[in-house]
């Protein structure tokens, strides 16, 4: 297997591919209701569409906030490098749901920096390939891993075009009630659905990175006119990352 | 006289241990929480206590599929909620985790020979987050 660092060139690749494109929010006709801070009763439907809107001009070089608050709040924070394994090599194992990227133009040299997560595909390439089932995108549009059917194959891992998934290489000794987690299932960022599904309507690395000032990050219903994040995609020039391959992704990006 | 002495040591002797295992000791027709746990408070679990001996399993296994891919987290049935009622506490008040031995969960998947498999992802005391 392959342990090399992430290497640069395909960054770059990334970011050079990410072109200007016409943000398709789907004409809300439903407003989804005032959140009220109580457990869902009834199923998710497409009514809503959770999307998320990061201004990379906001987002601090150095700064890791979101990554931090996210790894706490579904107990990334727990894992332990096992006895004797390569600080280098635990790096590229250990799960992570956010990556700090920098991408670089090559022309220019103008260098921007943006946290990569799942990016909840309309139409997620980690669905397809998924032999049992385990990927799947619900209705109001987060893409999961259902790990109670998960095998651990990763063919979704390959499949990602962002490398937002991770593996769990190592029994799980210290888990959390709202963010289950264990040995043999590849797991990536899920919107904090825990939170969603309990009436919040933020996720943790939005709070984080408004705490710290920056508020890069604008989270919300893509399908409800009113919601920020559509108002913002409304107003600001936004691109997907590989808006070739046409995947409508949930997750955009303002500046890059 | 020596008989009533004999009884009441054993009955204090017995107290002592349940309270000292904090635990379920054995298994079957007469399964139920022992402990400090608030199911020990309660009437019956969030079916006919049955019913849930036979199917808590299936239960389970149903409303995992609801959660994960419908996100109905409004039930009764949630593990979350099975582990923060039969959850023991220790005298410190630490909670015991529901796998360990002689606890709730364990001790009847012990006896019955059934693997518990929940844990492997799920936490085994109530966490709080």
């Amino acid at each position: 297997m392959n342990t090399e660092p992430t290497d640069a060139g395909r960054r770059e690749f990334i970011g050079k591919a990410a072109a200007a494109t016409a943000v398709a929010v789907a004409p809300g006709v439903l407003l989804h209701a005032a959140a009220e801070a109580a457990p869902r009763g009834e199923p998710v439907t497409s009514k809503v569409r959770w999307g998320m809107l990061i201004d990379t001009t906001k987002c601090a070089d150095g700064c890791r906030a979101c990554v931090d608050a996210c790894d706490k709040e579904n107990g990334l924070d727990l894992q332990t490098r096992p006895e004797g394994e390569d600080a280098g090599k635990w790096n590229q194992q250990r799960a992570i749901w956010i990556r700090k990227v920098k991408v670089r133009d090559n022309l220019t040299g103008r260098v921007t920096g943006l946290p990569v997560m799942c990016q909840h595909c309309e139409i997620p390439p980690c669905v397809d390939v998924c032999p049992t089932g385990a990927s799947f995108r619900r209705a109001d549009g987060i893409v999961m891993v259902d790990r109670h059917i998960c095998i651990g194959c990763r063919y979704c891992m390959m499949a990602c075009p962002y490398k937002a998934r991770s593996f769990i290489h190592e029994a799980v000794e210290e888990k959390l009630t709202h963010a289950p987690r264990g040995k043999g299932c590849v797991e990536s960022c899920n919107f904090c659905v825990h939170r969603l599904d309990n009436g919040r309507t933020t996720t943790a690395c939005q709070d984080a990175c408004a705490k710290d000032g920056h508020a890069a990050i604008v989270f919300g219903d893509l399908r409800d006119p009113g919601s920020p994040v559509a108002k913002a995609l409304a107003q600001h020039q936004s691109n997907q990352i590989r808006p070739e391959l046409k995947l409508n992704t949930g997750v955009r990006y303002h500046g890059l | 006289m020596f008989g009533m002495v004999t009884r009441r040591l054993l009955a204090g002797l017995l107290a002592g241990a349940l309270v000292a295992l904090a635990g379920n000791a054995g298994a079957g027709a007469d399964w139920k929480q022992t402990g400090n746990a608030k199911a020990t408070k309660l009437e019956q679990c969030v079916r006919p206590t049955p019913e849930i001996r036979r199917n808590h399993m299936a239960l389970l296994k149903h409303q995992r599929d609801v959660t994960v891919h419908e996100g109905v987290r409004k039930t009764p049935d949630a593990l979350a909620g099975c582990i923060d009622c039969h959850v023991n506490k220790d005298p410190q008040g630490k909670p015991v985790p529901v796998d360990s031995q002689g606890q709730f969960c364990s001790s009847c998947h012990a006896f019955a020979a059934v693997q518990l498999d929940c844990f492997q992802c799920h936490s085994t005391v109530p966490t709080g987050r």
